[in-house]
C-alpha cells in the first residue's frame, strides 16, 4: 500500500508584522447625536467613546485591508509572493460569493495564496491568528496573511439609541510565520450559540432586498456587557495559563474594543498589575469589530506604549457568540 | 445565617468599589439610578459581584426589579433562605 506523505510544518510560529488602515473621516459624538436622542455625556459614560472612523466610499473593505497587509507585510520584510494563504475576517464584506480575501491576495502580490474569508464577528481577528499559527505549524502555508477588517457603519442603525454611537470603520492585519520561539501561545476559544441572539444582523438578507438599506446590527447591551466582562475575562485568564504566560510578565492588554467599560471590568476581574498597559483606542476609534485589535495594537506602537517583543493577551469576543484568546510576542 | 444589615453592609463595599460610591450612603431607601447614581452597566458588574460575595443566582431579568438597596438586600436574603 502507498503511503501519504505527511506534511510538516515550522516548530514555532509567530506575528511577523502588523499594520493597519485608520479611515480618514473623524465622526464626533456630535454628528451621532443629530439622528438619536442621547448627549455626548451619555454616550462617553457608556461607551468611553469621543469620536470613530467612518470610511469614505472609496475607502472599501479591500483597500482599507490592502492598505494593512501592505503595513504589515512591510515589517515583516516577507516577499508578499511567500504568503501561501490569505485569511480575512469580516462581517461587511456585503457579498455573499467571492470571498473579499482572493481580490486582496492579488492586490498585496500573492495572486495565487489560498484565501477565504471567515465570520467570526468581533472575534475575528483572534481566530484568524489561530487559524494562521496551526497553518503554519502544520505546514500548509509557510506565511499567512491574517486580515481583520470592517465597514460597519454601512450596517449601523443611525437611528438606534443603544448601537449608533459603538460602531467603526477600519482594518488590521498580521503576517504569521515560523519563528525561532513560540510567538503565538495556544488559542482558548469556543462559542455559546445559546446566546446568538444578543448581537445579530436584524434583517435577513431576504428581508432586505427590498429595502433601500443594507442589513443592521443590533445588540442587547447589558446580557453583552455581562458575559464579555465576566466570561471574557475569565477566557483571558486562561489564556495566560495555556501559555505559561504570568500577569506579572505581561506587558499589555488588548482586548478587542468593544465598549470602554467592558476593557475596565475585565482589567478589575482579571487582576492585572499596574504595569499591564491597556489598550485604549476606542476612544478616538469606535468599535471596529475584527478590525479592532491590530488597530490597538497600532496606536499603542504610535504612542509608545507598545514595543518590539512585548507580551500581549489578546481576546476577540462578539456576535455568535463566539471567543478566542492568545498570548502573542508583538514583532 | 447574615442578617439584612451584614448583607446591605457588605452590599455597600461592592457598590462602592465598583461605582466609588461612599458605603455610608448605600442605604436600603436608596434607589440605585435616581439616588446613587449606579448605572445600568455599574448595575451589572454589582450583580455579578453579589452573586459571588453571596452565592446567589440573580437572573438578567430580575436585575430590573431592584430598583432600590433594600429591593437587592430583599432578593438576595430570599435567595440565601429559600
Amino acid at each position: 500500500m502507498t503511503a501519504i506523505a505527511a506534511s510538516s510544518g515550522a516548530q514555532h510560529a509567530g506575528v511577523l508584522g502588523i499594520g493597519s488602515y485608520r479611515p480618514r473621516r473623524i465622526v464626533p459624538n456630535s454628528e451621532i447625536l443629530e439622528h438619536i436622542d442621547s448627549s455626548d455625556e451619555w454616550i462617553q459614560t457608556r461607551s468611553g467613546i469621543k469620536e470613530r472612523r467612518w470610511a469614505s466610499d472609496d475607502e472599501t473593505v479591500l483597500m482599507m485591508s490592502v492598505e494593512a497587509a501592505k503595513d504589515a507585510l512591510k515589517e515583516s520584510g516577507i516577499d508578499p509572493a511567500q504568503i501561501g494563504c490569505v485569511v480575512v475576517s469580516t462581517v461587511t464584506h456585503l457579498y455573499q460569493t467571492p470571498a473579499i480575501a482572493t481580490r486582496i491576495a492579488v492586490e498585496v502580490g500573492a495572486p495565487t495564496a489560498a484565501a477565504f474569508d471567515v465570520s467570526a464577528a468581533c472575534a475575528g481577528f483572534c481566530y484568524g491568528l489561530a487559524l494562521a499559527s496551526d497553518m503554519v505549524r502544520g505546514g500548509s502555508a509557510k506565511y499567512v496573511l491574517a486580515i481583520g477588517v470592517e465597514r460597519l457603519s454601512d450596517i449601523t442603525d443611525r437611528t438606534d439609541r443603544g448601537t449608533a454611537f459603538i460602531f467603526a470603520d477600519g482594518a488590521g492585519a498580521a503576517v504569521v510565520g515560523p519563528t525561532d520561539e513560540p510567538g503565538i501561545g495556544p488559542v482558548v476559544w469556543g462559542s455559546d450559540g445559546t446566546q446568538h441572539q444578543v448581537i445579530s444582523q436584524k434583517e435577513s438578507w431576504q428581508e432586505a432586498a427590498g429595502s433601500q438599506n443594507w442589513p443592521h446590527l443590533t445588540m442587547d447591551g447589558n446580557p453583552v456587557f455581562r458575559w464579555a466582562s465576566f466570561e471574557m475575562a475569565k477566557t483571558a485568564q486562561q489564556a495566560l495559563d495555556v501559555a505559561g504566560v504570568p500577569a506579572e510578565e505581561l506587558d499589555l492588554f488588548v482586548p478587542h474594543q468593544a465598549n470602554m467599560r467592558i476593557t475596565d471590568a475585565m482589567r478589575r476581574a482579571l487582576k492585572l498589575p499596574e504595569h499591564v498597559k491597556v489598550a485604549r483606542d476606542i476612544e478616538r476609534q469606535g468599535n471596529t469589530s475584527a478590525a479592532s485589535i491590530p488597530l490597538a495594537i497600532t496606536a499603542m506602537r504610535e504612542s509608545g506604549e507598545a514595543k518590539s517583543g512585548d507580551l500581549a493577551l489578546v481576546i476577540g469576543f462578539g456576535a455568535g457568540l463566539v471567543y478566542a484568546a492568545q498570548v502573542i510576542r508583538l514583532p | 445565617m447574615a442578617s439584612t444589615e451584614e448583607i446591605r453592609s457588605d452590599l455597600a463595599v461592592i457598590v462602592n468599589e465598583i461605582a466609588g460610591i461612599p458605603v455610608e450612603d448605600v442605604q436600603l431607601d436608596k434607589s440605585f439610578t435616581d439616588d446613587l447614581d449606579v448605572d445600568s452597566l455599574s448595575m451589572v458588574e454589582v450583580v455579578v459581584a453579589a452573586e459571588e460575595k453571596f452565592d446567589v443566582k440573580i437572573p438578567d431579568d430580575e436585575v430590573k426589579n431592584l430598583k432600590t438597596v433594600g429591593d437587592a438586600v430583599a432578593f438576595i436574603e430570599r435567595g440565601l433562605n429559600g
